[in-house]
């Protein structure tokens, strides 16, 4: 990882340091992600029922990732 | 598709005995879609459960089933995960996806009280086969591998590019970083480096800690907001845009 500028800095920095503010621990996240996946596909604004859960997200690179799957999943078709 | 018997009964073995108080709906999945009626996804994810928690015949029909729709998604899963540890192939991938389905199956049968009807029964089903699947092809992938906990690197400045001033910027938010994760307790600073610099897996780390994934983000969301205080108190914004 190499910063060319401040902001690049700051940027690595703010990678490394995840997201600031109130987020669901792992196990939260895992409780609520069937919900927060379908209401992304329902295009009804799961954000504003779970707000702390995209901050999970942002930070936990494994959650982050069962999240992209499932999303991938059902738009796929599967688990109908 | 052959089903494992053994899977099965095994998982449903954590049903013998339960009593349970839900209302035993009428309709099956199979039932309804057959006969052409429209079913709402509230009733076929009842029936799932209630399936699911009967006796005998019907309970291990359901059961297998849902294996069945576990280890689609399994396949699912680990298809996803190859370009990622392109290393992995053929029995060992098949494998995996079986070994996710079973346990998977396992979860959601211990856990089928903890269904709420927020998503449609499947939906909720299908998480615990991502997660199987995702847990063991990381974990797979870093067999025999030493985990890093000390810094494999650090972000660097590049010597080319920005004017003396800005270089200098970047270059102290990027030693005061180094230093103030020198000042985390070693069990902070250890999941700090593996995770968040090295890119260790999370589950890969909790099984070599034995420990949880949950326990390990706990550690390291408590060490983040100790190095975004101690930043802060150095008057090092990390924000962007943000002037320090």
């Amino acid at each position: 990882m190499t910063a060319n500028t401040p902001d690049d800095a700051r940027l690595l920095a703010a990678c490394l340091l995840g997201p600031e503010g109130p987020e669901l621990s792992c196990e939260e996240c895992f409780d609520v992600l069937d919900a927060y996946v379908e209401r992304e596909l329902a295009a009804a604004d799961p954000d504003a029922a779970l707000p702390a859960m995209r901050a999970h997200l942002a930070g936990c690179s494994a959650c982050r990732e069962d999240h992209d799957s499932l999303l991938a999943l059902l738009r796929n078709g599967f688990g109908a | 598709m052959a089903l494992r018997p053994a899977a099965v009964a095994a998982a449903l073995a954590f049903l013998d005995g339960a009593r349970f108080s839900w209302i035993m709906a009428t309709e099956t999945p199979g039932a309804g879609v057959a006969a052409g009626l429209a079913v709402s996804s509230d009733l076929v994810s009842r029936a799932w459960v209630a399936r699911l928690r009967h006796s005998g015949a019907e309970r291990e029909a359901a059961a297998a089933e849902l294996h069945g729709l576990l280890l689609r998604t399994a396949r699912f899963e680990i298809e996803r995960r190859r370009a990622t540890f392109s290393h992995l192939y053929g029995a060992d991938l098949e494998d995996l996806a079986w070994q996710s389905a079973d346990d998977a199956l396992m979860s959601i049968l211990r856990r089928l009280s903890d269904f709420r009807g927020d998503s449609r029964f499947t939906t909720w089903a299908c998480k615990f086969a991502i997660l199987e699947a995702g847990v063991k092809v990381r974990r797979h992938a870093w067999r025999g591998r030493e985990i890093p906990l000390a810094p494999a690197f650090w972000p660097v400045v590049a010597d080319a590019g920005p004017g003396p001033q800005q270089h200098a910027e970047a270059r102290d938010l990027l030693w005061a970083l180094r230093e103030e994760v020198e000042r985390l307790t070693v069990r902070q600073r250890e999941v700090f480096v593996a995770i968040a610099l090295n890119d260790v897996p999370i589950d890969v780390l909790a099984e070599r800690l034995d420990t949880t994934r949950g326990a390990l983000y706990k550690t390291l969301h408590d060490a983040r907001r100790k190095l975004r205080t101690a930043l802060a108190a150095r008057g090092l914004g990390i924000d962007l845009g943000e002037q320090p």
